[in-house]
């Protein structure tokens, strides 16, 4: 075969497998040997699965020989997971220290749901240490660098995810987004990638950092691409509480689809006087495009959005500060030895978080502190409550926001150093959407002057995520951006 | 606002982190950064806002109380740093 099979994107080697033009064993090969060739550069795997990922693609072929007609989509294609959703059997770092050579003994329920529908999980991805940063360069096992520069980040926190979907290593990833982190990486690489509303995914499996804005989301080459991905993986489960039993839109994508009817709100907050000259030009000329397909675009105001950031930098390091005192060096990987119980508590802890982790739970530990407590996690929920009930207004005018996911394409390695709050601001045209609990996707929409891309993010109201589907699909059926992929040697 | 020495080895304390004394100066003056920065909040009138604690509101869901099959005592010893007759091994919580 000449054409190079894994860098096809999920929909067509689905095609493809169905067709029986080529086998999963092929694809399985296929992906194993780009990834050999070329992760070297990038670095977006922490582990790979090869003999477990070669055996199940040969008994899927042998399966699909002997003739079930039942349609299975993904069955036998390469998936890659972000190191912080268990999967059984192999490690889960979550990018630190701490989890070092550890073996969840089950699978999370995402990735249980993917892989019941046939797809073989070919290893664990690169994230920023317990998907705290947006770079991916807080990883304790090494940075992962971008396709289309190297010497710039992939954005994070599921940087290794995004980066392995765009440089076609995989068709697929799973990614989880907690204030942005499958979103900003899309955006930095180039390729579609779904935030899903709070509670649409189950967190079952998903080792939790901020379990109020935690989700698991999922990265491809087309908003096609990745609603395969979340209509396999969605809805309720009973083993997360916060799991939201409501009904998955059927999709039924149309050619030359019509957006006429279709109310598009564009936020002005979104558009800052200090952002990328070319960010803004792009989203704004994708914008125009949907108004070209028939939608009704308006300005509209989200006027809480400048608080996002403060709000967010309470409430994630927060809940983060009580989610990771589970790590105590007894109940889960290495342990460093002391003089006594606290001794061993305290060595461990210092010794294995990495700086960006023990920030956040040293703030969200100070933020919940006697004294603290009411000026600043509470007035953060509070806040919290007003950015949420700024999006139920907007919805009541428009079906759809549009707006840029990042104020600049991806940076460079490095830029950041040893600046926390600059990082932090990094992520202010994601968190709302968290902080709302709404979903969010983001896509290609052109390039800067450098060659970087330049993402738009679409957000919907609650469980509407259908709808971002179909604009994004419209979109890259009009468009190419989502094909072009990066030259890696 | 500023935090002292002080606050940092407190919170280090409540949060059980061994930090340096490199990192004890380094955390202050970053904490106290993101500190003045959040302080921005104040200025928001919230007097009439409830707090938001979750996305949705939903009643703790309840499952009939049956036996349902779960992980066995060796697949999760396979999380322990060091094993003891199928226990985890600690070292001794009082003196």
């Amino acid at each position: 075969m000449i054409m190079d099979i894994s860098t096809l994107s999920l929909t067509q080697v689905s095609a493809l497998l169905q067709q029986g033009e080529i086998s999963s064993l092929d694809l399985t090969r296929a992906v194993l040997d780009r990834i050999a060739l070329i992760d070297d550069q990038l670095h977006a795997f922490l582990y790979l699965d090869t003999d477990r990922a070669l055996e199940q693609a040969e008994k899927i072929d042998r399966e699909r020989k002997k003739g079930s007609k039942i349609a299975k989509p993904l069955l036998g294609i390469p998936l890659a997971v972000k190191d912080v959703l268990a999967v059984k059997g192999m490690p889960c770092t979550c990018g630190s220290k701490i989890l070092e050579n550890y073996h969840p003994p089950y699978t999370a329920t995402a990735v249980r749901r993917l892989q019941d529908a046939g797809m073989i999980i070919i290893g664990k991805t690169n994230t920023d240490e317990f998907a705290m940063g947006s770079s991916t360069e807080n990883s304790a096992y090494g940075i992962t660098r971008n396709p289309w520069d190297a010497t710039r980040v992939p954005g994070g926190s599921s940087g290794g995810s995004a980066a392995a979907v765009a440089a076609r290593m995989v068709s697929a990833a799973l990614g989880t987004d907690t204030g942005g982190s499958v979103r900003q990486p899309a955006s930095f690489c180039g390729v579609t990638g779904l935030k899903p509303t709070y509670g649409r995914v189950s967190r079952y499996g998903l080792v939790a950092y901020g379990s109020s804005l935690d989700s698991c989301g999922a990265f491809g080459h087309s908003a096609r691409d990745v609603q395969m991905l979340f209509s396999a993986m969605a809805g309720h489960d009973p083993l997360d509480a916060t799991s939201q039993n409501v009904a998955i839109h059927s999709m039924d994508f149309t050619k030359n689809p019509d957006l006429r009817g279709v109310r598009i709100g564009v936020p002005r907050e979104y558009f800052l006087p200090g952002m990328q000259k070319d960010v803004e030009s792009k989203v704004r000329a994708a914008i125009e495009i949907f108004s070209e397909l028939g939608a009704q675009v308006k300005e509209v105001s989200l006027p809480h959005t400048e608080f996002a950031v403060p709000v967010y930098y309470l409430v994630a390091p927060a809940e983060a500060s009580a989610n990771l005192a589970r790590y105590d060096g007894i109940r889960f990987g290495p342990r460093l030895d002391g003089e006594n119980l606290w001794d061993v508590f305290t060595r461990t802890r210092g010794e294995k978080f990495g700086d960006e982790v023990t920030r956040r739970i040293m703030l969200g530990t100070y933020a919940l502190s006697a004294g603290y407590y009411d000026a600043y996690y509470g007035q953060a929920q509070k806040v919290r409550a007003l950015i949420k009930r700024d999006f139920e207004e907007v919805f009541k005018e428009v079906d759809t926001i549009a707006c840029p996911v990042a104020p600049t394409t991806a940076f460079k390695i490095g830029v950041h150093g040893d600046d926390p709050l600059a990082m932090y601001l990094e992520d202010i045209f994601t968190l709302p959407a968290n902080l709302a609990g709404i979903p969010g996707l983001a896509f290609p929409v052109g390039f800067d002057q450098e060659g970087l891309p330049v993402g738009m993010q679409l957000m919907g109201k609650h469980f509407d995520e259908s709808n971002l589907f179909k604009l994004a699909d419209a979109y890259q059926q009009v468009t190419d951006w989502h094909k072009r992929s990066p030259e890696l040697k | 606002m500023a935090i002292s020495l002080e606050d940092v080895e407190h919170i280090a304390n409540l949060a059980r982190i061994n930090l340096t004394e490199d990192e004890k100066f380094r955390f202050r003056e970053q904490l106290s950064a993101i500190l003045d920065y959040v302080a921005q909040l104040q200025k928001v009138d919230t007097t009439t806002v409830e707090p938001m604690a979750m996305v949705f509101k939903t009643d703790d869901p309840l499952r009939p109380d049956e036996v349902r099959p779960g992980l066995t005592t060796g697949e999760l010893l396979g999380a322990a740093d060091q094993v003891a007759r199928s226990q985890f091994k600690i070292p001794p919580v009082f003196e």
